[in-house]
């Protein structure tokens, strides 16, 4: 299973915080999964229509889209960050 | 060397107080704090006040974020204490979001250790601002460049 988080406002244009899912058959990095989260419906092909403005963490790590995912995973997509 | 993430408001003089109790190495104490404002960043735009900010983060990688950017500073600076507060949940005008507080023997080292944790945070921390404003309604922050800017003079 993957642990999937979503923050600000790709949360609301998902439509949850957070889901799990089986690791997706022919997935083994992020852009994989995010090309796979597209295809799940309007919300998610939304939320990830521009990747210049989503960023990736993977088990609490800043990511590029280039890293593996493996079962078991935290993956979180959220928007550059606004804090201070 | 401490971080904490909370939600509730934080008590500048007694935190600063802590920092450099029972250290009398301690030469200077440097701080910053961050508070909500009502103007609206971006001038001109009819979108009004601001009312109030929401501020989510991402729990666990929030602390673990904000630990190794006081830990980088802590390798680049001699620090003898050091402090990063960061609030989260609704915030109005005037209140205080974050504290981040660093001692050392010598005022540089506090000041640019400062600055430093200041402009890492603003970048690196998973924190976003929903702002409610007067007349445009609720929105959410966006990123700007100026911090990317910021954030990469100490690189």
């Amino acid at each position: 299973m993957l642990k999937l988080l979503y923050f600000a406002w790709l949360r609301t244009k998902i439509g949850m915080a957070e889901e799990r899912v089986p690791l997706p058959a022919g997935v083994t990095d992020v852009a994989g999964l995010i090309e796979w989260l597209r295809g799940r419906g309007a919300g998610y092909a939304d939320a990830l229509a521009n990747l210049d403005v989503v960023k990736v963490a993977v088990n609490q790590e800043y990511v590029p889209f280039s890293h593996p995912v493996t079962a078991g995973d935290e993956v979180a997509l959220f928007p550059p960050v606004t804090g201070g | 060397m401490s971080v904490r993430v909370q939600q509730q408001d934080f008590d500048i003089g007694a935190e600063l107080a802590a920092l450099s109790d029972g250290d009398t190495g301690i030469g200077g104490v440097c701080c910053f704090t961050g508070l909500v404002r009502d103007l609206h960043p971006q001038a001109g735009e009819a979108a009004g006040t601001v009312r109030a900010l929401t501020l989510e983060h991402y729990p666990g990688m929030t602390e673990r974020q904000l630990e190794a950017i006081e830990t980088e500073a802590r390798t680049r600076w001699p620090l003898s204490a050091s402090l990063i507060i960061h609030r989260f949940g609704r915030m109005e005008p005037g209140e205080r979001i974050v504290l981040v507080a660093c001692a050392s023997a010598h005022r540089e080292a506090a000041f640019d250790a400062c600055r430093f944790i200041m402009d890492w945070l603003k970048t690196k921390a998973p924190f976003w601002k929903l702002e409610e404003t007067d007349r445009s309604g609720e929105r959410w922050v966006a990123a700007r460049e100026s911090d990317e800017n910021a954030a990469g003079r100490w690189v």
